[in-house]
Formats: C-alpha cells, structure tokens, sequence
C-alpha cells in the first residue's frame, strides 16, 4: 500500500488523517481536525482487499458494533413481551399455553420460538458478533492509538493548531517565560515536555485506555457466560428431603449429605409489627417473614473401613434462609420451595367382629412409613400382615389400571394382606383389602378383620436447589475488569495543551477527549497568570452561525 | 419517627418548589437587574441553596424512615420512585457547582417534583419484607440503581434543555411535534396527581360488581370517576354513575381509567397552553433559555450520561447479579425486569458510541437522552405494574 509523505518528511501509512510526527492535517475534513485515534491509520482503513481485510473491516466498524447492540437491544425486548417459557407455570403444556393465554399474538410468539429467545441460535450469534466485533474493533484501534500518543511530537504544524476545537493565536510580542508557565501546567498535574520553545502539556493519558480495557472485562464476562455451556461447569440439581432425613448432595461423588432438622414458615405478626400494620391489614393475606430449614451438612468419613456402614462426620449446621444458603466448596444449597405437612406416617389397628361385636385387637397395631414401608408385619398372637402393592400417590391410568404418579406420599393407598394366626401365608389367600385416606375396601370376601387408620403423621419438606458454577470466578473477574475500564474512562479525561512559537506568532491549542469544560478551565487559569492569546472554541463558532439563520425567524414571535 | 420521615418528605417538596421558583427568577429576572447596574443575581444562588436544603431534608426522610420501618426505603413502588426523585436532585447538587447553570435548575427540579408527587400516588404506608428482599443487597443495589438513574435523568433534563434552545418553533415539523409530546406527557402526569389528589381528598370511591378473566363475581373499586366500567359491571355503591362502555375482561378497568383521566386532564392543559398563547408549548420555553450555549448544555447532558452510565451498570447490573446469586440461585435469569435493566445498558452503550461521531452530537445526541428517560420510566412503571415478573412489588 503506498505511504502518504508529509510535507515534515514522515511517511505516514495509507488511510492517515493527520501526519503521524507533525499533526498536519493530510485529508481535508473540514474546518476542525478529525482527532479520534489521533487521526493515525488503522488497519481497516490500511488493508481492504482479501476477504479476511473485508470480514476484519466489517467487525471493526462502529457502526456494525452499533447495529449488533441496537439489534441485541430490540431482540431482548421482545422476549419480555409474554413470559418465557421457564416462567410459565409448571405443568403447562407450551404448545397450548400461549395460545390459550395470549390468543393470536400468542400463539405466533410460541411458533416464533420467542417462548425459549434467549437461548435461541440466532440470540446466541448476535452476542457472538458482539463479542468477534468487541474483539476485533478494540485490536484495530489499540496498536496505532498506542503507536501515536507514545511518539507524539511536542512541536506540531500549524494547520493542526488551528484546526484544534479550542484555539488561540497572537502577535508575539515578547518572548513567552516557559519555564514559568510549564510550572503553572505542572501545579495543575500536567505532564510538560518542551522543544525549541514549544509546550506539550498532558494529563490524564491512561483514560485513552478505558475503553479498552473494559471491552476486555466484557469479553472475559462473555467467555464465562459460553463457559456454562461445558459439561461440569455448571450443577444445577434440586432435592426433595423431609424433616429428620439426610440426602446426598448431588455433584459431591456422594461424599456429602444434607439432613433436614426442620422445616419452618414464619408469619408477620399484625399485632407484633405496629408499623406494618395497615400495610399487612390491606394486604389481607398473611404475609411470610422466612421461609427456613435447620440444615446440617454431614461429609462421608474417611476412615472406616470400605464396605462398613457409611460413617458420616458433621461438618456444620446452618440456617438455609432465602438470602442465606448453605455454601461449602463451591457448592451452595438454597432455600427455593417447601410442602408443608405432607403424610408420613399411617398407625394401623385391626378390629374384629364376634357375635356382633366389635373389638379391638390391642396387640395389633403397626406403623407403616409413607417414605419407606416395610412391608411385612408379625405379631405375637400369630397375626401376620402383608403390603402387596403400594402407591404413594394413587391413580388409575388411562387403561383402568391403578398406578402412582410419582414417589411423594400426596395420595396414598396401600393393598394389605391379612391372616388370622390360623392362616398359612404359604398356601391360604388372607383378607385383602385397599385402605387410603378416607377409603377403606375389601378386594374379596369373607372378611372377619377390619383394618383401621389409627393415626396420621404429617412431616414438612423443603425443597433445595443445588448449585456450583464453576464459571462464577470468570464472570466476576470480567465484571470486576469491565468496571475498572469503565471507571478509568469515564471518571478521568485526556486533556493536552499545545503552545508553539512560530515566526514571531504564539499559537494555543486544546484537545480533550470529552470534559471540554475542565480543559477551558485549565487554559484559563493559565491565561490569568501568563500573557497567552484568547482562545475560542471553534465548536461553539459553528454554532453561533447556525443560530443566525434561525434568529431572524424567531425574533418575528417573540 | 415514621410520621416525621413523611413530613419531612413534604418540607422537602416544598423546598423544590423554591428552588424552581429562584431558579426561574434568576434567568427571568436577569434584564430587570441589568439595568440598575447590578450584574449579581443572587437568585441562583438561592435556588442552589434550596436545592441543597431540600435535598438534605430528602435524604433525611429517607433516613428517618429507614430507622423507622428497619429497612431502607426502596422496597416498593412508592419508595424506590421517591428515591428515585431524590437521586436525580442529588445529582444535581453534585453537577450544578461545575457548569453553574441556572437553566438546568429550571429544568432539573421540576422533574424531580414531578417524579416525587408521582411516587405520592402509590400506597405510603410502611410494608414488611418479603424474605426474598431482607437482604443488605436490597439498599446496595437498589440505591446505587437509583442514584445511577438519577443521573442519567439529568441527562434528560440537559437535552429536553437542549431541545427547546435548538428547535426552529416557527414551523411545524416533526420535531416540534416531538418535543410537544414530551410536554404533553409531562402535562398529563401533572393531572395525573392533581386529579388523583383531588378525588382522594374527597373521598370518591365508586364500586362494582362485575365479572374477571376467571369468569367470577368479583368487586372492583374506582377511585376517579368511572369512564369505561369493568366487564359486566354493575355499580353497586351510592356514589358513581354507570359508564357508556365496559372494557372485556383481560383488562384492569380502573388503571385504563385512571389512564383515560390523565390524558384528557394532560390533553386540556396542554391544549390550554397551546390555544391560550397560540404558540407551542416548548416554544413559549424556548425565549427563556435564549442565552444557553448550547455546546455547554449539550456537555452536561454528555457528561451526565458518561457519569451516570458506570454507576447504573454497577448497581443496575453488577449488584443485582450478585444479589441474584444469593437470592434466586442464578446471577441472570431473563425475567423482564432484568431485561430491561439490560436493555437500558444497551441503549446508554450505544449512546455513547454513537457520540463517537460528529453527526451524533448536539441534537440527535438530546433526543437520546429522551428515549433513555422513558426506558428507565418504561422499566419502573411498565415492567413493574403491568409485566409481571420475580421483581414485581405492587
Ligand atoms: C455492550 C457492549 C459494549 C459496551 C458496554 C461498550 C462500552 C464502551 C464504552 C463505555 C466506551 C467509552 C465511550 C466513551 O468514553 O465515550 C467504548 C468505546 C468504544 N467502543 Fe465499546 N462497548 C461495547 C461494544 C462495542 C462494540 C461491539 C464495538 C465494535 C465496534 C465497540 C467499539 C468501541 C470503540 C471503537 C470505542 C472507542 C474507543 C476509543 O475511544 O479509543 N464497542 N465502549
């Protein structure tokens, strides 16, 4: 590619809008200097030919970056229009549900795949755009920004003073104290560097690379989000456990167990909270204050030999709250769901009918754990009582067939066995019938035997999610990084002051990167103690001359 | 405790109002003290200092009422939009010392009013914690979002400034019809509250027997007088009349009317500004603020956003994914108000790049501003009230 010579003698890359040593302008761009990236050549504006160039071109552009971010932007908007589906509610059937809620627009935003956007392939290739785009826009600009603000000349061409936003110029008609006035610069906490007369004052440099170094934190945050994807990164389990039951804690190699001491509800209290009061009056239902399981967390012993009962050694109890899990190893447990007063236990007794009568027999009473039935019962007096079929939550399936839906005691009935001491299990068929909740049925005849539900016990079950993400210290570090580089660029600013003495005129010249305000500030401060020309912003010019064309119509109305 | 945080709300109120007012004296007032040769208006000043004192009495009813209720104020619609008004004088109390500019006070602080008189419009009573918020996360995100916010509103403020400065009002065009929908909304909030305020302290209420979306019998209040009824609905209390129109049943009837009443109160300020003076409303704005540079309000809205960006993303985002991970077991979920957070970032984002050329500056960069205001008031009152999602409070 050819090098542009500048009238200084330096040979400036193609594409170069302000020559790399003096600063004169090479392309005119009007009446102010293009002074982003310090008018430098990049690489996108250097190579276009092959189609890596064109590809690198099209990601290194704002505009595309722009695009990608408004696109992501109106995208992520339309997800929230109805529900995700992982925010419908459980059970429903999505094909239907959108439909059935929202009607047309419903049923087009399921058929859409709107319903799952979010994880959607063409969501997931616009933030890899942003992220190739982050990437590569970052490269195109670091080298050559980097390049020029570090071999930046103190003395620059005129044209390029006086193509500065702020600006100044006078007869010089003493020779300037420079020494002087770099002290002035430096009790401001310039950086000065001076030659053959000439100033550059400079302050805040290392906010040029705020932009930078946060698109590194979001790139860092958005390989930790891919990250998840992985198999291993990412645990995200649920348990089930009933109040005095411990169960392994997935993910752990069955090294840890989780008991459940309690469970418990708490209620605000009207009469307690005199604050609230009114609030919780309106409110009409009760309001709740914790949701909580006394949890202790158990770990398998070491020692012990292999093949002997599981020894298991506390490690700590804690309280699972909301806001409170239990985190050991990278692993938390948390408080998300409960059922309270689930069955737990049925107490059986055995009534019998003589000459009309009925009797109890008192020495036949036996539990049966909802959770874990034992299913064969002795008694002294010979009695023996057998289960033949449990079901913990009772349903007949679509072929008439009784069945259960799933394992959790919400409908239980159970088919007993019973013989009298006479009876031989072996070859006799005993008294068979079905007993549940409020059902009690023979399945045959000739019953002398009656089972009855003595008692109920009820147990309360939290329900705990289960997380690690290992992706977690990625994320944090990209966040962590992103605000440093967010921070660094917006709280700090780039100012720089040129002054030049040239064939007998002082020329003055500021550039900030944004805070205009703070950088007049400074070259008026200086212009208090020292004798340098006005300045004016040449912005505020274009302005002005704008207004005039408008204030002739608007005098008309006032 | 809890009655003195409210009265110190209402001292606070007040004390924006005189800042407002000083701050219109010193741009009106201007000419007149010219002329006997007395180039000090001190009114500024003043309207600085009220502006401080409110901002002091805000921050503590926010205090009082944090001591009060155990946490802080942030918990509901009332209090995060109160917080919310007082973030964004905060803001201005910090901005104003830099540029000095009248012209932002007068712009600033009504908004900030505006802002707190629609927070008053929500239930102020004290509310007990559900668990999912008793967590310190709750005042360390929702006060940074708020304070981040709050800055980003002066941003608004600048370009609405900006706005009316640049705006050629002698001929119709589509950005006079833009910066008049924006006073036509802020029109319509201030009857919004006024009707609101007056119908309560009367103490209308008109009840019905209607239908809901499950097909039963249910009652519904009226607080404004009913212009469109529920769905089958029968009056069934002494005061009310029956409207000409019922609403189908998918619909809360009483917000659609409470709705319907601000915009035909925001409809008739706004046409008897427009048809009193004959001129548009921004336009009769726009002789006040002849003098703003508007190169310096165009910086300020700028700088407001540049500032306010980092601190909405850290509280906006950052704290609210770490309150996430402890309070929902995920950092980021996509329930719509984390969306929407998201979406606010995007858009300042892309805000910010788009300034990194020229043509974006000046005028284009205020109508920015804008639309990023009604994000955040998208976010608060839409995604809040109507999508509901984990954040919803009311
Ligand atoms: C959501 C994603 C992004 C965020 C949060 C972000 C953030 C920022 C911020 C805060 C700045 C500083 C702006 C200023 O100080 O005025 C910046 C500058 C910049 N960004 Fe991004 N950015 C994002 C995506 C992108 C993308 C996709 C591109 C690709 C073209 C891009 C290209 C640039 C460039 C070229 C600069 C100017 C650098 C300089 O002034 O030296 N950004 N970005």
């Amino acid at each position: 590619m050819n090098k542009v010579t500048c009238e200084c003698g330096h040979k400036n890359p193609y594409g170069t809008y302000l020559c790399e040593s003096c600063g004169k302008p090479l392309k005119d761009e009007g009446k102010l200097a293009n002074m982003r990236y310090e008018g430098v050549a990049r690489r996108s504006q250097t190579y276009q030919k092959s189609i890596v160039d064109k590809i690198w071109n099209f990601f290194s552009s704002v505009k595309v970056g722009i695009w990608i971010i408004v696109l992501l932007l109106v995208t992520s908007s339309l997800g929230t229009l109805f529900p995700q589906e992982m925010y419908i509610p459980p059970g429903e059937d999505p094909s239907l549900y959108y439909a059935q809620e929202y009607g047309i627009l419903g049923q087009l935003y399921y058929d859409l795949g709107f319903h799952n956007l979010y994880s959607s392939w063409w969501y997931m290739l616009l933030i890899a755009a942003l992220g190739i785009s982050l990437v590569i826009a970052s490269l195109d600009r670091f080298v050559p920004l980097y390049r020029a603000l570090k071999n930046q000349r103190v003395t620059r061409h005129t044209a390029f003073m006086k193509k500065q936003r702020v600006y100044g110029m006078k007869e010089n008609s003493e020779a300037l104290d420079i020494k002087a006035l770099s002290t002035s610069l430096k009790e401001r906490k310039y950086n000065v560097r001076e030659e053959d007369g000439n100033l550059l004052a400079e302050k805040g440099r290392f906010a040029r690379w705020g932009p930078y170094v946060n698109h590194i934190g979001l790139i860092i945050f958005l390989i930790g989000g891919m990250l998840r994807f992985f198999p291993g990164m990412y645990l995200d389990d649920y348990v089930w456990i009933r109040e005095g039951e411990t169960e392994v804690i997935s993910g752990t190699e069955g090294e840890y167990f989780v008991q459940n001491n309690q469970f418990l509800v708490e209620l605000y209290d009207e009469e307690d909270n005199e604050i609230f009061q009114e609030a919780l009056m309106r409110e009409g239902s009760p309001v709740v204050s914790n949701y909580q399981t006394d949890a202790t967390l158990f770990k398998r012993s070491t020692e012990g030999s292999i093949g002997s009962e599981t020894e298991l050694e506390k490690v700590k109890d804690h309280s699972i709250r909301v806001n409170e899990p239990l985190t050991f190893e990278g692993i938390s447990l948390y408080q998300v769901d409960y059922r309270l007063n689930e069955l737990s236990t049925f107490t059986f007794g055995v009534e019998i009918e003589e000459d009309g009568e009925v009797q109890a027999l008192e020495e036949v009473v036996f539990e049966v754990d909802l959770n874990d039935p034992q299913m064969y019962y002795e008694f002294d007096n010979g009695y023996q009582i057998e289960i033949i079929e449990y079901f913990p939550n009772f349903n007949i399936d679509e072929s008439g067939e009784p069945t259960t839906l799933n394992r959790v005691p919400d409908n239980p009935r159970i088919i007993f066995e019973l013989y009298p001491p006479d009876a031989d299990p072996e070859e006799d068929t005993g008294e068979i019938s079905l007993i549940g909740v409020q059902v009690n049925e023979p399945l045959n005849e000739d019953h002398d035997h009656t089972l009855r539900m003595l008692d109920v016990e009820f147990v309360d079950v939290t329900g705990l999610t289960i997380r690690r993400d290992h992706t977690l210290p990625i994320i944090i570090a990209g966040g962590i990084i992103f605000m440093i580089g967010l921070t660094q660029g917006s709280y700090w600013f780039h100012r720089r002051i040129w002054i030049q003495q040239k064939d007998g005129q002082l020329y003055v010249a500021g550039h900030a990167n944004k805070n205009w305000h703070a950088l007049k500030r400074d070259i008026e401060y200086l212009r208090e103690k020292h004798d340098l020309p006005e300045t004016v912003d040449q912005a505020d010019e274009e302005v002005k001359e704008k207004d005039q064309v408008n204030e002739g119509g608007r005098d008309k109305n006032v | 405790m809890f009655e003195l945080s409210s009265t110190l709300l209402y001292i606070a109120f007040v004390l924006y109002l005189a800042a407002t007012v000083f701050f219109a004296v010193s741009i009106t007032g201007k000419k007149f003290r010219d002329r006997s040769g007395n180039e000090n208006n001190k009114a500024g000043l003043f309207g600085y200092i009220s502006a401080l004192l409110a901002l002091i009495t805000a921050i503590s009813y926010f205090i009082i009422r944090w001591m009060a209720t155990g946490h802080a104020p942030v918990s509901n619609m009332f209090e995060y939009t109160t917080a919310l008004g007082i973030a964004m004088s905060l803001a201005f109390v910090i901005l104003y010392p830099i540029y000095k500019s009248n012209y932002l006070g007068l712009f600033t602080m009504p908004v900030v009013m505006l802002i707190i008189a629609y927070a008053s419009m929500f239930p102020g009573e004290a509310q007990p914690l559900i668990p999912a918020l008793q967590s310190n996360w709750l005042f360390i995100h929702v006060i940074t979002t708020a304070i981040g916010q709050g800055i980003l509103a002066i941003g608004f403020a600048a370009g609405v400034l900006y706005l009316v400065r640049m705006i050629d009002f002698t001929k119709a065009s589509k950005k006079v019809k833009g910066i008049e929908f924006i006073m036509f909304t802020l029109l319509a909030t201030i009857a919004y509250v006024a009707i609101g305020m007056g119908f309560e302290a009367s103490g209308y209420t008109a009840t019905f027997n209607y239908v809901n979306e499950f097909g039963e019998e249910a009652q519904m209040d009226y607080h404004l007088p009913p212009l469109v009824g529920p769905n089958e609905g029968e009056l069934a209390s002494e005061q009310g009349f029956s409207p000409v129109v019922n609403t189908p049943e998918y619909i809360r009837s009483n917000d659609v009317n409470t709705v319907l009443w601000s915009i035909i109160g925001g409809l008739v300020l706004y046409g008897g500004l427009r048809f009193g003076f004959r001129k548009p409303v921004a336009g009769l704005l726009q002789p006040l603020v002849r003098n703003v540079n508007p190169q310096t309000v165009d910086e300020i809205s700028y700088r407001a956003i540049a500032i306010g960006f980092p601190v909405f993303t850290l509280g906006g985002l950052i704290f609210a994914m770490i309150w996430a991970q402890i309070a929902w077991t995920r950092f980021w979920g996509w329930d719509p108000k984390e969306v929407w957070a998201l979406i606010t970032f995007l858009f300042y984002a892309a805000y910010l790049h788009l300034r990194l050329s020229r043509g974006w500056q000046g005028e284009k960069s205020a109508w920015l501003c804008v639309i990023g205001f009604a994000l955040i008031m998208f976010n608060l009152i839409f995604v809040n009230l109507i999508i509901a999602g984990l954040h919803s409070y009311a």
